[in-house]
């Protein structure tokens, strides 16, 4: 399961994006690239590479923000999701995304776990109840604080608190879990519990995953994209990218001669 | 030459004393006025209608008055400014709108509160035929509110972090429902306190209510929004300069009332501040 081959389906195909800011700030030229399904695709390279622009345009949050330019296409699971009358509230439902610091919601933890139902009109309690439980047992949270679900998130700790917002993500059963650096903040033990996570969620969800190091991208890649100023370097099978990278610069980035 | 230390003490020594002598005005103002005015209160002071032209009896329709004027600013006042403010904080882009709205509402504030009654008389008492009464009043003061409650929702709204705005879309809200669910409760107390600082400078105002709702003396409590009605300032300013031989008790009595009214709506907003600060976990 954790070798990629040939044969994974595509989820996302990304065909010549590109997105500029108004600010000039990070931004992406000529990105040609797949996104397979139940794999872990990893997104690396150097900050402002263009990853978190990425990550943003794929679920189109960065509608809101100040983008100058955009051309190319985003086809998930074929279908243009960039085409203006496209539902964005109903993409981002099936694009889930965690951020690299945890922002929980003032609001409980139930709450919070249930928050993108609430927007999308569950209201049976039974469904909710048992929304919470699968969600916080998938982002292996439950066993930690099933018995204080009505407490105030702010009230976790850090690593609990992203495993919340993953939670969060995962109770509206998204296709696809986007996370950027979702473990920057974390101690090891909480790394490796996300990172052990990723393996299990990839069976029911695609992951594509910003990671916060390079040592990271290489433990987790399924497949494996690097990033540099905008571009995408080189894209292939995660054991391909970090062995026997095709590319000068890939290989200067991974063994740390810059970055 | 004096040392650098000399002239730091003294320094520190003349900061102080302006700090201190901001105090002195309000405790002087509020003992001055207790001191004079605290032995004309009383239940039937509070209860009654004024008696013997206005030497003796109560302020009953003074404080009936002040009330509903005061809920008919809240009424006007509030749903306007807070759409405004939302609009503002959560919907509009910097452009010539949105800056002309900002320039009329920084005019708003600075427009004397006379000229404001003026604009009432002709617009809402003469234009709209509504007369001399508790509307027409209501609304000028209102209009008059508008800029300290938009000015205040909007910085609350402001203040609530922009990361929960974009969580919140990421897990598929509307940007009406991120409006409600997260930004307004959390901005709510901010908003609220905002709402009772502009209401409790309408309340105490007198001329916005000369022309437009105020009644020298009425011998019965107005039974309509239509009706003119008694008003605590206008009373505490028609006592004071216009009815002869009027006991100076009664005139610091009613000053008083007037102050409680409006210092007891300060300590409202205070405590709800304080209070939801403590809660807050961002």
């Amino acid at each position: 399961m954790t070798t990629p081959d040939g044969a994974s389906d595509v989820k996302i195909h990304v065909q010549d994006l590109a997105v500029a800011y108004s600010d000039g700030t990070e931004s992406l030229q000529g990105i040609t690239m797949d996104i397979y399904a139940h794999q872990i695709n990893v997104l690396f390279g150097p900050s402002g590479g263009g990853k978190s622009t990425m990550l943003r345009t794929l679920n189109r949050l960065n509608d809101q923000a100040d983008v100058a330019a955009q051309s190319g296409q985003i086809l998930l699971d074929g279908e243009n999701i960039l085409a203006r009358d496209y539902d964005v509230t109903q993409l981002r439902r099936r694009l889930g995304i965690v951020f690299a610091r945890p922002v929980p919601l003032p609001m409980s933890i139930y709450e919070n776990v249930i928050y993108g139902l609430r927007l999308a009109g569950v209201k049976d309690p039974a469904t909710l109840d048992a929304a919470v439980e699968r969600a916080l047992k998938q982002a292996v949270l439950w066993d930690e604080i099933a018995d204080r679900l009505g407490d105030n998130a702010y009230a976790l700790s850090g690593g609990q608190q992203q495993r919340l917002c993953l939670a969060r993500s995962l109770a509206l059963q998204p296709e696809v879990i986007m996370l950027d650096e979702p473990t920057s903040g974390l101690d090891p033990i909480s790394t490796f519990k996300v990172e052990r996570t990723l393996q299990d969620l990839k069976q029911d969800y695609t992951i594509l995953i910003v990671p916060h190091s390079v040592q990271q991208a290489a433990r987790i890649a399924d497949w494996a994209a690097f990033f540099l100023q905008g571009q995408l370097i080189e894209w292939g099978p995660g054991r391909q990218v970090f062995t026997a990278p095709k590319n000068k610069r890939t290989e200067e980035y991974i063994t740390g001669r810059f970055g | 030459m004096i040392s650098r230390q000399v002239s730091e003490r003294i320094a520190f020594g003349v900061i102080s004393l302006t700090a201190v002598l901001v105090i002195l005005p309000i405790v002087g103002i509020i003992a001055y006025i207790v001191v004079e005015g605290a032995g004309a209160i009383s239940w039937s002071f509070l209860s009654e209608m004024p008696r013997d032209g206005m030497k003796a009896g109560g302020l009953l329709p003074a404080i009936i008055g002040t009330l509903a004027l005061t809920v008919g600013t809240a009424i006007v006042a509030v749903p306007i400014g807070l759409g405004a403010a939302i609009y503002l904080s959560e919907y509009s882009k910097d452009n010539a709108t949105t800056r002309a709205i900002r320039i009329a509402i920084i005019n708003l504030a600075g427009i004397p509160s006379v000229v404001y009654g003026l604009f009432g008389l002709g617009l809402f008492v003469i234009f709209l035929n509504f007369g001399t009464s508790i509307v027409a009043g209501s609304l000028t003061l209102g209009i008059m509110t508008l800029p300290v409650i938009i000015s205040t929702a909007e910085e609350a709204l402001r203040a609530v972090p922009q990361s929960f705005r974009l969580v919140s879309t990421s897990l598929g809200g509307t940007r009406l429902q991120t409006i409600r669910r997260v930004v307004l409760p959390q901005a709510l107390p901010g908003i609220i306190t905002g709402i009772i600082l502009g209401i409790e400078r309408a309340a105490g105002e007198t001329a916005p209510i000369l022309f437009t709702a105020a009644a020298f003396f009425l011998p019965k409590l107005p039974s309509s929004i239509f009706d003119q009605t008694m008003a605590l300032p206008y009373h505490l300013f028609v006592i004071s300069t216009q009815v002869p031989g009027m006991p100076l008790q009664i005139q610091y009595g009613t000053a008083m009332v007037l102050l409680t009214f409006v210092l007891s709506l300060n300590l409202i907003a205070t405590l709800i501040r304080r209070y939801y600060r403590q809660k807050r976990v961002w």
